[in-house]
């Protein structure tokens, strides 16, 4: 199964004269890999190593009435016991290094537990089979709570607490709301003059990340009153931070390897392991082993969250989607950890990779009676790009056009206004819808064929802000007492409108500061780039690009492979693409003018481009943007690139944030 | 109480005393300090503590240390002659067959168990071979591809017999 | 029993370099007396070859050949800070740290040679294979071994550099969601032909065809690694994995591997990948990591060929046959959407 490299696609933005890069070296490690010499954290071999193994609660939410240890203590083999009492800092959450949420888990549970196999007490033993059988011998006495499991069951007045730091079963959004809101546009007067409704509910299953290797850590006390872990964690810094405020270490003493893994998939970051483990030595000043088996890895590790999602949308007849809803559930579990993250990065995202002027998202991290959750491939995304794409099949079906002309006709492109408010750039969607429907066999039209991710993006509506409605709706709390119902808008006790605009403060990249002693040789990075002088942080263009006058629309330009590169047969058509009109757009009632022929096929062009005298492509065909000479970053390489002046943002001010664009308030 | 236990690992003499009730994973690795085969369940079903008892691909996890007793043993650390790779490492290497390498131990050892017997093994003879093990990385393919040209390999009949 | 055929589209795009967090990545480059480099990094290998990536871009950035390059990770006493392997991180932060830690060592490895050479740094240029040269005349050249040497020895001069990526952390408003979430998008369109048997439920991929934008192929082959890996592991999400099969029931959980179920080796599906390469500005060589998106176009597609299939419509995964089964009897059996 050979694969394809479409170079042809896009050749006038890539130097492929690199040396290194994009060669097929084989792997630096593969020698290890293939010997098995490869170090794993389990591959160190320690005198005298101990096996540690919790006692877990085999309930939903149930609280401790008494433990009675002294069977296990008495069992052979066992050397220790820790309890949560023997944690210096209990509590924690993983982005407490973000500051982001409060801590809300502990380590060991003391009082009460909220999901099936929560751990209360550690036993460290000589062998894993005695840490197995003095863990049997832990007598709990258990008083089992009232639980949810559901995540909109939770969300409802009389569901039981599942997280006392969290007591409406939701994360706190910006000390307000118990959801992260996206509002651009106004989805509900774009129902009203849609053509269709169509709705669908989606549900992603909880998924193990399922590594080869469990997660696992060892720590042992090393020279220089220090200790040494061995981890398997996927996030190395992560895990040093975690453990240094978990066992009131400073990171100074604690010495962490890894970098050899045996698979994550996410499922290595939550850095239980490595405090446990170091505490264990602390305790008992010998090496410590704390490895899950099979069955914790797919019962106790958290898995992928499962996701609820609700889509609806307003379609015209031609295809065009107009307005998209999405109420969305993560099903955290019983804490945190990364799923309040997943949550943003999700409505990031929002509404997919297409160009909607209305989107309005609700979207929950929602606390039940499970295992936590935490990342895993495709964080955020997998699942409601699931939702997204099987809901634009049940679009196009209801609208009778074929799926991936469907796709095409509401991608977006470079240049078009994202639902989080910043320009799309370096598009590529169609394009990839183009090359695999044509290896497949799968007929498009001409003119989907003809459409290009460089042209017709950014012009008019495309590119701006518009009139935003916004809603206070879901308050912390406001649930709990009085419900109201998930979905965006749904009892909203007041609205406001934000202005439409087109400020865009940032280049979607956010900037990167740059020292001059890390400036980069620019022409040396691989890139086709005007003739500028090098950037240190090399952005397309200068800055924010600021949409034409809907009067004068750029003309678009066919993207033409490299003079230099003929196109192979099986290249998509745009070059000879011969201007048809684009099927009737019919009447879009409330859109501006310019967003009914948008976006608009490729102008007849003559059969390719002469070679240009040198290789001088815009990156961005077709983006509207001022003349190079004039916005040229300063040359001097010496002088530190001029980051855009955050003293120009709006003035910050209570309860608002700065990043929002333009002045906004009761109209 | 200690069990005295020695067999052949790799050609080679090796004595260790078990632990009742230790299986032969935990003996290799922990009394013998043969890193290779790797704990990836407990349960004998992911296939990565895979080694060769005579001849015969095992699971070292679901045996009992003492059971190897006399009997000849073979992990991936003697896969190699010296500083000379076996075909199949080679083509693991070549075919970029693996990602995180923690399963790939396993692989090498069935597939070794299949080309011992059968040098020139149909794509299905190589599939069935290696069913036991398990990947998370690779999709399989590449680890699939490797085996066939590994065994398509000039050298492949001087691999050491087992 | 009728086996029906179906074929399923979707296509996706993947934000690659997240900066909600604004966790930035570190890396130190340094030559030894002989001219070979030493990078340390923190970030992790889990077997998407961060390693062997990075080690690429810094011959690359430093303009030595890649055998003359190690990349040492994740030792916390000699790897500067980096927050981790996630994200779509790794690549994007990790490879634009090393990029300018190897162009500060780059830098100072140019001017020893000037120096040696009596010439301006800024004429000096790297042949990618151990040597440097005066751009234009071959003939005025040293090699980087002698470079180090003399910079080490004779003139006082460290081969070395430091590299950070910082993207500041975003905000995210309140009411409207505004935020700078993330650096650029990798991009997929996938097809997934199938067979659903209308007696068992059970559907069987049978071909994929793909198309994934990558920014830039860094490493064709271990791009190819994510892409056959990725798209395998679609499948498995799609049709196999879950930890509770009655969700949210949390009865008949999988605790091995006998009960949470994969596609072996015998449910390979032929995969026909095209790779499209257009380069992000902000990224290492313009290159997106590939590896977390590769699954994603998979699962819906899958979903949207058992529905031309069959006519059921399975919105919650996996796709299980009772699933499909009950979506049969439901429609009073199979009704297939038509040939694509």
């Amino acid at each position: 199964m050979p694969v394809e490299f479409r170079k042809d696609l896009f050749a006038d933005e890539r130097d492929d004269n690199l040396v290194e890069i994009g060669k097929p070296h084989i792997r630096q490690d593969i020698l290890g890999h293939v010997t098995g010499r490869s170090p794993y954290y389990d591959d160190h071999l320690f005198d005298g190593l101990l096996h540690m193994r919790c006692v877990r609660s085999p309930h939903h939410h149930a609280r401790i009435r008494s433990i009675d240890t002294s069977d296990a203590e008495r069992a052979n083999g066992v050397v220790r016991i820790i309890r949560p009492s023997d944690v210096p800092q209990n509590m924690n959450t993983l982005l407490a290094l973000l500051n982001f949420g409060r801590d809300d888990e502990p380590l060991l549970t003391p009082e009460k537990t909220g999901y099936r196999g929560e751990p209360v007490l550690a036993v460290i033993a000589t062998t894993e089979a005695a840490a197995r059988d003095a863990v049997a011998k832990v007598k709990v006495d258990w008083e089992e709570l009232p639980h949810v499991l559901d995540v909109e069951e939770a969300l409802k007045p009389g569901a039981p607490v599942v997280n006392a730091t969290y007591p409406n079963n939701t994360f706190d959004y910006h000390d307000r709301y118990d959801h992260q809101k996206l509002r651009f546009g106004d989805t509900q007067a774009a129902f009203t003059r849609a053509d269709h409704i169509v709705e669908g509910e989606y549900q992603m299953s909880p998924i193990e990340q399922a590594p080869i290797e469990t997660c696992g850590a060892i720590a042992s006390p090393e020279t220089n009153d220090r200790f040494v872990c061995y981890t398997s964690t996927q996030a190395l810094f992560f895990s040093v931070a975690v453990s240094a405020k978990q066992t009131a270490l400073p990171s100074s003493r604690l010495h962490f390897i890894g970098g050899t893994v045996g698979g994550g998939f996410g499922g290595k970051v939550d850095s239980h392991h490595e405090p446990l483990a170091i505490l264990g030595s602390m305790l008992t000043g010998r090496p410590v082993k704390y490895q899950w088996d099979r069955a914790e890895e797919m019962q106790v590790g958290a898995p992928r969250s499962g996701e609820r999602w609700r889509i609806k949308d307003g379609v015209m007849n031609d295809g065009r989607i107009i307005a998209r809803e999405f109420t969305g559930f993560f099903d955290a579990g019983a804490y945190t950890r990364l799923t309040s993250y997943g949550v943003q990065k999700c409505t990031g995202h929002l509404p997919g990779p297409y160009t909607i002027p209305n989107v309005a998202s609700n979207t929950y991290c929602v606390f039940t009676n499970r295992t936590p959750s935490t990342a895993m491939r495709g964080f955020g995304i997998t699942g409601v790009d699931f939702s997204i794409e099987c809901h634009m099949d049940r679009v196009a079906d209801a609208v009778g056009i074929d799926p991936i002309e469907l796709r095409i006709l509401n991608a977006y492109r470079d240049g078009d206004m994202k639902a989080h408010r910043r320009t799309a750039k370096n598009c590529a969607l169609i394009e990839s819808c183009q090359v695999v429907a044509q290896k497949s066999g799968w007929a498009l039209s001409h003119d989907a064929m003809a459409q290009s991710s460089l042209i017709g993006g950014g012009i008019g509506w495309r590119g701006e802000i518009p009139e935003t409605v916004i809603d206070f709706a879901g308050e912390i709390g406001e649930r709990r007492s009085n419900w109201i119902d998930p979905e965006p808008y749904a009892g909203a006790k007041q609205r406001e409108l934000v202005a439409a605009g087109t400020e865009n403060e940032h280049p979607a990249t956010g900037n990167a500061p740059q020292r001059e002693d890390m400036v980069i040789e620019a022409e040396r990075l691989g890139f086709k780039v005007s003739d500028g002088p090098p950037n240190a942080m090399p952005v397309p263009g200068p800055a924010p690009a600021t949409p034409p006058a809907p009067a004068d629309p750029p003309i678009p330009v066919a993207p033409v492979p490299a003079g230099t590169v003929p196109p192979p047969p099986a290249v998509p058509t745009p070059l000879n693409g011969t201007g048809a009109p684009r099927r009737s757009t019919g009447p879009g009632p409330s859109l501006p003018a310019a967003a009914r022929g948008a976006p608009q096929p490729p102008q007849p062009t003559p059969e390719p481009h002469p070679p240009a005298p040198a290789p001088v492509p815009e990156p961005a065909l077709g983006t509207p943007r001022p003349a190079p000479t004039d916005t040229a970053p300063p040359a001097a390489p010496d002088t530190a690139p001029a980051a855009p002046e955050p003293a120009q943002r709006p003035p910050r001010r209570p309860g608002v944030s700065r990043f929002i664009s333009g002045p906004r308030g009761r109209r | 109480m200690k069990i005295p236990v020695t067999f052949t690992l790799n050609g080679t003499e090796a004595a260790a005393f078990a632990d009742p009730g230790q299986n032969l994973l935990e003996l290799l690795r922990r009394g013998l300090g043969d890193l290779t085969p790797k704990f990836g369940c407990g349960q004998g079903t992911c296939g990565t503590c895979t080694v060769l008892i005579d001849g015969e691909p095992q699971l070292s996890c679901l045996i009992l240390a003492e059971t190897a007793q006399g009997r000849d043993v073979r992990t991936t650390a003697g896969l190699a002659n010296g500083p000379e790779l076996h075909p199949l490492q080679t083509a693991f290497m070549e075919g970029f067959a693996a990602q995180c390498g923690y399963c790939t131990p396993g692989m090498l050892m069935a597939a070794k168990a299949l080309l011992d017997r059968n040098p020139s093994p149909t794509r299905d003879d190589v599939i069935e071979a290696i069913s036991g093990n398990l990947c998370r990385c690779t999709g399989y393919e590449p680890i699939v591809e490797a085996i066939l040209s590994a065994a398509r390999a000039p050298r492949h009949s001087t691999g050491r017999p087992a | 029993m009728t086996l029906h055929s179906g074929r399923g589209f979707a296509c996706i795009n993947y934000p690659i370099g997240m900066n909600l967090g604004g966790d930035p990545s570190q890396a130190l480059v340094h030559s030894t007396p002989d001219g070979k480099f030493k990078v340390a990094l923190s970030a992790i290998d889990l077997g998407q070859g961060m390693k062997s990536v990075t080690r690429q871009i810094a011959a690359e950035a430093l303009g030595v050949p890649i055998e003359d390059v190690y990349v040492d990770t994740a030792d916390s006493d000699t790897g500067p800070h980096d927050m981790g392997s996630f994200a779509s991180r790794g690549t994007h932060r990790m490879g634009n740290a090393v990029i300018r830690a190897a162009a500060e060592a780059r830098a100072q490895m140019l001017e020893a040679a000037a120096e040696e050479l009596e010439v301006n740094a800024s004429d000096l240029v790297t042949d990618g294979r151990g040597n440097i040269h005066v751009r234009g005349a071959p003939s005025r050249t040293i090699t980087v071994e002698e470079t180090a040497q003399a910079a080490q020895f004779r003139q006082g001069r460290t081969l070395a550099g430091r590299g950070i990526f910082l993207v500041p952390m975003s905000d995210v408003d309140a009411e409207t969601g505004e935020m700078t979430p993330v650096s650029c998008f990798a991009h997929a369109a996938l097809i997934v032909d199938l067979t659903v048997d209308d007696e068992t439920g059970e559907v069987e991929v049978t071909q994929i065809n793909s198309a994934y934008e990558v920014g830039r192929a860094l490493n064709p082959k271990l791009v190819e690694q994510q892409l056959i890996g990725g798209a395998w592991m679609g499948v498995s999400h799609a049709l196999y994995e879950t930890t509770e099969p009655y969700y949210p029931d949390r009865a008949h959980g999988p605790e091995d591997f006998n009960h949470y179920l994969q596609p072996g080796p015998g449910d390979a599906v032929p995969h026909h990948i095209s790779i499209l390469e257009r380069p992000a500005q902000d990224a290492p060589y313009g290159g997106k990591g590939p590896g977390e998106m590769c699954a994603n176009p998979v699962i819906p597609a899958v979903a949207n060929a058992v529905y031309n299939a069959v006519g059921v419509r399975c919105d919650s995964l996996p796709i299980t046959p009772e699933k499909v089964l009950r979506g049969l009897r439901a429609n009073g059996g199979a009704r297939p959407q038509g040939r694509r």
